[in-house]
C-alpha cells in the first residue's frame, strides 16, 4: 500500500513537472552544429510534431518550406528548401540544432530560432522573453522530421 | 531524344493557348497605361528592377484596379471629396475655401514624405492636419482614421501616373539613413527585417501570400481583407505584428523615416493610388 502510493505520487510528479525538467533555452549546448541532448529527456511524438509543423500559431514551417507529407495543406512556402527527405540528410542532433536556433547552423539565415535564449528586439506585447515553441514541441517536431525519408 | 521532343511539343501547346503569354499590363480605364517594372534607383544595390505590388496579385484583384468603377478605393476618394468641401472648425472653413480643387495637389504624393522648412520630416497627414488645426481651427484627424485615409486617397489620386520622386539628399539624408537602418534591422520574436521578405524573397510564396517588394507607390490602398482604405503606416504596423514585433507608432518619427526610405526604393515607379490589394 505504502509503495503503491509512493509510485502514484512519483508518476503525478513527473507528469506535473515535466517542463521543469526540460532543458531551458539558456542550457542548450551546441557541438559542431548539433544538439545531441534531448530537450525533455523523453522521445518526441511525431504525430504532434506534424501538427506543430503545419499550425500557423506554432511552427508554421509551411510558411517557408514545402513538404510533400503535408500535401493536404493548400499552401506551401518557397523561401526555404523543400523538406522531403530531410530525415536522410541530417541526424536527429542536427535537426534539433536547426529547429532550436538555425543561425548556429546556417550563418545569418532568415529561418527563425524556435527555442533559443536571447533578447528579442522589440518583442510584441505578450511575447517578451518567450520562445516560439516549447521544449516538448521541439522534440515532437524533431521526431516528425526524422520520419521524412525519401 | 523522345523526351526532348515531347517537351518541345508541350511548350508549343502552352504557347498556343497563351499560357506563357506576356505579363499582364496595368491599363486603367482602358487608357492610362502605368509601367509596373522600371530600373531601380541608383541607391539600391541588391535589386536591379523595381516592380509594382500589383504584379504579384491575382488576376481578379488586378482587374479591380484597372477600372475606376470597379475599384472600391474610389468610393473613399468620393468621401474625401465631400470632406474637402465641408466646413469644419472655429474658422468655419473647408479645404475648398483655400484650395480651388484637389487637382491643385498633383505631384504631392509623388514627393512625400519630405523635409519642411522647420527641418522636420513630414508626411501627407501632417500637412493635412496642419491645415485643419491652424487654418480651420478644427481637431486634427487620427493618422489612419477614416477621414484622413479618405482625404489622402483623394489627394494621392491627383498624382496617379507621376513617377515617385522623393528627395533623399540634403536635409532629407539623416532621415533617409534612419529609415534604411530600420529597414535592415531584424525585429520581433521571428527576428526578421523588412529586407528579409521584401528584398531577399520577393516573388516567392510565403504560405498563401505572394511576396512583393513592399513598394508604397499604390498607397493608400484598398484592401479586400478589411474593406477599407489602408495607410502606409498601417501596413508597416501589420508587417511588424506578423513577425511578433512591437510596432512603432503610426505617425511617429520611426515610421516616417521608414516611409521615406521605402518610398525612395520606389523612385521611378508611377503613383497608383488608390491601389487594390487582397
Ligand atoms: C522565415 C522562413 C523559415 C521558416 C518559418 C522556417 N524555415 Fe527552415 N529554413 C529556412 C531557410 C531559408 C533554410 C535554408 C538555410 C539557409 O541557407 O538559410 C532553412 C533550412 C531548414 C532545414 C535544413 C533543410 C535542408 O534540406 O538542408 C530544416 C530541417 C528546416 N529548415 C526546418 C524547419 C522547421 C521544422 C521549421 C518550423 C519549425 C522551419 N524550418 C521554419 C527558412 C525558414
Ligand atoms: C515575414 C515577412 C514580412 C516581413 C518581415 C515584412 N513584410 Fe511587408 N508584407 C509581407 C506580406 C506577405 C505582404 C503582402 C503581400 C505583399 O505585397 O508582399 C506585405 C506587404 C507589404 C507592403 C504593401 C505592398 C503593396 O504593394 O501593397 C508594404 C509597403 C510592406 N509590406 C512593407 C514592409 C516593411 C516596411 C517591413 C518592415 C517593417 C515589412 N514589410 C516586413 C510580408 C512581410
Amino acid at each position: 500500500m505504502y509503495l503503491k502510493t509512493m509510485a502514484t505520487l512519483a508518476v503525478l510528479a513527473s507528469a506535473g513537472f515535466a517542463s521543469a525538467e526540460s532543458i531551458s533555452p539558456q542550457q542548450v549546448s551546441f557541438t559542431d552544429g548539433a544538439v545531441p541532448q534531448s530537450l525533455t529527456g523523453e522521445p518526441g511524438n511525431p504525430a504532434e510534431g506534424r501538427e506543430v509543423f503545419a499550425n500557423r500559431k506554432l511552427g508554421n514551417c509551411l510558411a517557408c518550406h514545402a513538404n510533400e507529407d503535408l500535401a493536404e495543406q493548400a499552401f506551401h512556402g518557397q523561401i526555404g528548401p523543400m523538406l522531403d527527405g530531410v530525415g536522410d540528410r541530417w541526424s536527429e542532433a542536427e535537426l534539433r540544432a536547426i529547429v532550436v536556433n538555425a543561425k548556429e547552423v546556417f550563418e545569418g539565415t532568415i529561418m527563425p530560432a524556435f527555442y533559443n535564449a536571447r533578447t528579442i528586439n522589440r518583442p510584441l506585447k505578450g511575447f517578451e522573453d518567450k520562445t516560439i515553441l516549447s521544449a516538448q514541441q521541439v522534440e515532437d517536431l524533431v521526431a516528425y522530421l526524422m520520419l521524412l525519408k525519401e | 531524344m523522345k523526351r526532348i521532343v515531347l517537351k518541345g511539343a508541350a511548350l508549343a501547346a502552352l504557347l498556343a493557348t497563351g499560357a506563357l503569354a506576356e505579363e499582364p499590363k496595368l491599363i486603367i480605364n482602358g487608357e492610362i497605361e502605368l509601367p509596373t517594372r522600371v530600373p531601380a534607383p541608383s541607391h539600391m544595390d541588391a535589386i536591379d528592377e523595381i516592380t509594382s505590388g500589383w504584379v504579384y496579385r491575382t488576376k481578379e484583384t488586378q482587374a479591380l484596379q484597372m477600372d475606376d468603377f470597379d475599384n472600391p478605393g474610389m468610393i473613399f476618394v468620393d468621401v474625401g471629396q465631400e470632406l474637402f468641401e465641408t466646413a469644419e472648425g472655429d474658422a468655419g472653413k473647408a479645404c475648398a475655401d483655400c484650395h480651388e480643387s484637389a487637382e491643385e495637389f498633383a505631384g504631392l504624393k509623388a514627393s512625400m514624405p519630405r523635409v519642411n522648412e522647420e527641418g522636420e520630416l513630414e508626411s501627407m497627414p501632417d500637412v493635412i492636419n496642419e491645415c485643419r488645426t491652424e487654418r480651420m481651427q478644427a481637431d486634427a484627424w487620427k493618422w489612419s482614421g477614416p477621414e484622413m485615409s479618405a482625404m489622402t486617397a483623394l489627394i494621392s489620386l491627383q498624382s496617379r501616373g507621376m513617377p515617385v520622386d522623393v528627395a533623399i539628399d540634403g536635409a532629407a539624408a539623416p532621415f533617409w539613413e534612419q529609415g534604411k537602418e530600420i529597414y535592415y534591422t531584424r525585429y520581433g520574436q521571428l527576428d526578421l527585417a523588412c529586407s528579409n521578405c521584401h528584398e531577399n524573397n520577393y516573388d516567392m510564396m510565403i504560405r498563401a501570400d505572394h511576396l512583393s517588394q513592399g513598394q508604397t507607390n499604390g498607397f493608400p490602398n484598398y484592401r479586400l481583407k478589411n474593406a477599407k482604405i489602408n495607410t502606409v503606416h498601417g501596413r508597416f504596423k501589420g508587417c511588424m505584428k506578423n513577425i511578433r514585433a512591437q510596432p512603432f507608432a503610426e505617425g511617429g518619427d520611426e515610421f516616417k523615416a521608414l516611409e521615406l526610405y521605402v518610398a525612395s526604393r520606389g523612385n521611378g515607379l508611377p503613383v497608383e493610388s488608390p491601389s487594390v490589394r487582397n
